[in-house]
């Protein structure tokens, strides 16, 4: 699986109150209108300028705070392809692989604003089209990575009617 | 070699040794989700295709985030999580009942249990030794589902706290400082578990709120050895046959140590809008505040109420603060009544809200306006945080609150303790 789109870019500590405010509670029956805030508060013209398969590139500890689920998943809805950071918060890394959207652990400093992006999930490599590099991918644990080749936990347990660790 | 807490608790479950960094498919205790978390944690039962809870009597739903609801929506929401308790048997805590963590505690968690929760704070049992942890719907919908979950076993970080508090300082003074200590992603992975002396001295109030902060490091939980401060707050709920003694063995391996003398350790709060962003309250003292809160999973228990309440107690809140007061829950209000501690409170001028989280999650009740600031006895302080990414949040024990809403302005308790 290939993802291929420009990076936008966020700084450190990026939380889920950033990527879906609190103050928008009562729309977590209603997705498709919650993505429509997807990381308001971080940056209120995002959604506006998001293409389909962008990439979010972040610094340190993004997505810490809150167990929502529906950080993730608008910001799938929304149409990013893929999540870039320098570390993750263990909620929202937990949950992005549980709801399919591809998150990778790399060193994003070299990155520039608008950079044409590819990720090769199979083969975990990142590449910055524009200026040319690779980045060095920390690899998932197994059973995140049998998650995610599944399309998620809900598809994961479909298949297998129970949590299978290997991969 | 021995063992962790953690390790100890996730091998009893598993029924084989497991150390830190291994994986394991874990039966678990308690379930929990909230009107946030919980219908979409139902919608992905049934996309799963799982006929309904494993347990539903440990399955428990909780209508705590925007109660009484303020908008048409989130009734909706409450209206479709009531209709799921009711079908599959699950325990629901309906309006004014309390915040999840709260009532948890006081009624289900016990020494040993795993519990998963689809909330972030859910490590707010860890004080009780209790595995246990925040994950998102689906993972709870999973939990919910087949009784189990998979972890990798955390590596633990032992805080080892010597000394006694000083007066005017407390847990929640502790755990800020830790959090600034390791930074908001210093324990990613991890579990704090927390010991030494000024543990084994600290009541179950200020236990609690040590755990319920682990996350705020990016911890997994926070832990606290079962003894006889357990036993006697089980004994107190009526739950005298949960407890256990349960404690890290003496050679247990750590990932790292900090050392900490409760003793040097003076009023802080976290400033906008990072929670690691900790300050002595001495740095920001006479800051102006438009709204003071205590309440939450955090800091809305008896022992909190009571210290404001011993603040205000005979004096009035400064003109132009509002103090808003939420006791975490129903048994905390009826004991805060009992008491006369909540008409103290009122009649010093607070306000005082039906148990919930409306106010720390930006939900409803005390959202704040353009520029204003709060200082709050929550958990987070993110831009945003209360509904208004115009407004700043402060963090602080409930006394500094008490001290600065007598005052208006950010105050060192220390100073107006009698």
């Amino acid at each position: 699986m290939i993802v291929e789109g420009r990076a936008h870019m966020f700084g450190d500590d990026i939380s889920t109150d950033h990527i879906a405010p609190g103050r928008y509670y009562h729309l977590r029956s209603q997705l498709g209108e919650l993505a429509k805030h997807v990381l308001e508060d971080a940056d209120p013209e995002f959604a506006a300028r998001l293409r389909p398969g962008d990439f979010v590139v972040a610094g340190r500890n993004f997505g810490l705070g809150s167990s929502r689920e529906h950080a993730p998943t608008i910001m799938k809805l929304a149409g990013v392809g893929a999540v870039l950071a320098r570390s993750m918060a263990r909620i929202f890394f937990r949950n992005a692989i549980n709801v399919g959207l591809p998150v990778v652990i790399c060193d994003t400093s070299r990155i520039a604003p608008g950079d044409l992006l590819r990720l090769d999930l199979e083969r975990g490599v990142v590449t910055d089209v524009t200026q040319g590099f690779d980045l060095r991918v920390t690899p998932l644990p197994p059973v995140m990575l049998a998650i995610l080749r599944d399309g998620g936990l809900v598809e994961h347990v479909r298949r297998h009617g129970r949590l299978v660790l290997e991969a | 070699m021995g063992q962790t807490l953690a390790e100890k608790i996730l091998s009893e479950k598993v029924g084989r040794s497991l150390r830190a960094g291994e994986f394991g498919v874990v039966p678990v205790d308690v379930v929990l989700m909230h009107d946030g978390t919980g219908p979409l944690a139902v919608r992905q039962l049934g996309a799963m295709g799982l006929a309904g809870p494993r347990q539903p009597d440990r399955t428990l739903v909780f209508l705590d985030h925007g109660l009484p609801s303020p908008r048409k929506e989130l009734s909706n929401d409450h209206v479709f999580l009531r209709d799921f308790a009711r079908r599959a048997g699950c325990g629901l805590y309906d309006c004014g009942s309390g915040i999840c963590h709260q009532v948890v505690v006081e009624e289900c968690a016990g020494p040993g249990q795993v519990v998963v929760g689809a909330d972030s704070h859910t490590c707010t049992a860890g004080a009780l030794a209790v595995f246990a942890t925040g994950m998102g719907s689906t993972d709870v919908a999973v939990a919910m589902g087949l009784g189990e979950s998979w972890f990798r076993v955390p590596e633990s970080v032992r805080v080892e706290v010597r000394g006694a508090f000083s007066p005017g300082v407390y847990a929640k003074d502790l755990i800020l400082w830790l959090i600034s200590h390791l930074g908001a992603d210093g324990a990613t992975y991890q579990a704090l578990e927390f010991g030494g002396p000024a543990i084994a001295a600290l009541d179950m109030s200020g236990r609690l709120t040590l755990c319920n902060m682990a996350v705020e490091a990016g911890a997994k939980t926070g832990l606290v050895a079962s003894d006889g401060v357990t036993r006697e707050y089980l004994a107190a709920m009526g739950r005298q046959a949960a407890w256990r003694e349960l404690e890290p063995d003496p050679d247990a391996v750590y990932a790292r140590r900090v050392e900490v003398d409760a003793a040097r350790l003076a009023p802080v709060v976290a400033k906008p809008h990072r929670v690691d962003n900790v300050a002595p309250v001495s740095e920001v003292a006479r800051t102006p505040v438009h709204q003071v809160f205590i309440g939450s999973c955090t800091n809305g228990r008896l022992e909190d109420l009571r210290a404001a309440a011993a603040i205000l107690r005979g004096r009035k809140v400064a003109a132009g603060v509002r103090l808003l007061v939420m006791p975490a829950s129903r048994r905390v209000y009826t004991e805060a009544m009992r008491f006369g501690v909540l008409s103290d409170l009122v009649e010093a001028g607070a306000a005082i809200s039906p148990p919930g989280c409306g106010p720390c999650a930006g939900v409803h009740l005390g959202i704040l306006g353009d520029d204003e600031v709060c200082l709050s006895t929550t958990n987070r302080n993110f831009q945003g945080r209360m509904g208004n990414p115009r407004s700043s949040v402060y963090l602080g024990s409930p006394a500094t609150c008490a001290a600065t809403a007598l005052r208006g302005v950010i105050t060192d308790p220390r100073e107006v303790l009698g």
